[in-house]
């Protein structure tokens, strides 16, 4: 915990609570902590769990926006916690909630049973295009190839493009952002042939076509993956895929 | 988890917005500039451009109705996809009557371009 006794600064944190056994609807708690200019809001969460409220409830764990584990909207943004720091609102005063677009489990908790679901129906990991014996060795891969999907393997599951997804807060069948980076991650891998198994998920009604290239995911992301972009990609992809089944008798979606 | 649903019919639609987007954005402006305000205005371009006898002969020119009807046609597939989507962002959503109507339209229109620009004859 940062050392907080003599700088006087004050910051009105107010939390969105919700606790489900108690309380009918979630509603606002302020709480005002001392603060430095080197506390992020994560810490400031902390400081109230410690010295103030110890029933507030959050997820966090690595403190430096490896782990994705602590998205919420604050003052209205999908942002890490712990990559947002108190200093930067001088008003004085920060609004913290729970992720949009996803349901409560308690406080700051979300639940993210749809995620995880939707994570596995894509396959994520690489379904080899040949196999190949332990004596053949390693799959290469050039520098090049590398950097095609590279940034898309950056994804941490925070959640936030779900949040700035406004059509995933319209129709929470899509996919959405985040699934569609990692699809595309593995998609765009040249030791990876599961392109057309993944594509009964990028192509079907749930698919690529929800998204009305708004972008507000890229902009969110903390770990600077282009979801939209792997979105945007796949949609000709899927189309291609739609058109040709017709002349190969193939494709992938059902 | 839930089953995976089924394929979309989307890629028809997008395609015929994409391809209506791209006519759009290169012959859109030039198309104002040319009607809106070169023509009526005499300026780069003669008055009598877009005269009854010149736009006829533009028409029945086999090039000519091809122009127009991909112009006319994918011009209102594009917008009424737009407007189909942008409906849904502001909360009208798409069931299958508000569909039929935006596409229908994009339909009819481009079935009444056809058939006025065939009946101009060659």
């Amino acid at each position: 915990m940062a050392d907080t006794s003599d700088t006087g600064k004050r910051m009105r944190i107010e939390v969105l609570r919700y606790r489900p056994e108690q309380d009918a609807e979630p509603f606002l708690q302020g709480y005002d902590v001392p603060y430095s200019d080197d506390m992020s809001v994560l810490q400031g969460l902390q400081y109230i769990k410690d010295w103030l409220d110890g029933t507030l409830s959050f997820r966090w764990s690595c403190r430096m926006a490896i782990c994705g584990s602590c998205g919420m909207m604050i003052d209205g943004e999908p942002r890490l916690a712990c990559k947002t720091f108190l200093r930067d609102f001088p008003a004085g005063s920060v609004r913290v909630e729970a992720l949009a677009h996803f349901p409560i489990e308690r406080d700051l908790v979300i639940r993210m049973d749809d995620f995880l679901a939707k994570l596995e129906s894509i396959k994520p990991y690489i379904i080899p295009k040949e196999a190949r014996s332990l004596a053949q060795g390693e799959y290469l891969q050039t520098p090049a190839e590398l950097d095609v999907y590279e940034q898309f393997s950056s994804c941490i599951n925070c959640l936030l493009c779900y949040a700035a997804c406004p059509q995933y807060g319209l129709n929470p069948d899509f996919v959405g952002p985040g699934i569609m980076a990692l699809l595309h991650r593995y998609n765009a891998d040249s030791r990876d042939g599961g392109a057309s198994a993944r594509m009964e998920v990028a192509g079907s009604e749930a698919g690529v076509f929800n998204c009305t290239a708004v972008g507000y995911c890229s902009e969110v992301c903390p770990k600077h993956v282009d979801p939209a972009n792997a979105v945007n990609q796949n949609k000709t992809r899927a189309a291609g895929d739609y058109f040709l089944r017709l002349v190969t008798g193939k494709g992938g979606a059902k | 988890m839930k089953p995976i649903p089924r394929r979309s019919n989307a890629p028809v639609f997008w395609g015929l917005f994409g391809a209506g987007g791209m006519l759009a954005a290169l012959f859109g402006p030039v198309l104002v500039f040319m009607t809106g305000i070169a023509v009526p205005l005499g300026f780069i371009l003669p008055s009598d451009a877009m005269s009854w006898a010149h736009m006829q002969a533009f028409a029945q020119h086999w090039a000519g109705k091809g122009l127009l009807f991909v112009v006319v046609a994918l011009f209102m597939w594009h917008a009424m996809h737009r407007i189909l989507h942008s409906l849904h962002d502001l909360g009208v959503h798409a069931g299958a009557a508000l569909k039929i109507a935006c596409y229908g339209l994009a339909l009819l229109v481009s079935i009444v371009a056809a058939w006025v620009l065939l009946a101009l004859g060659f």
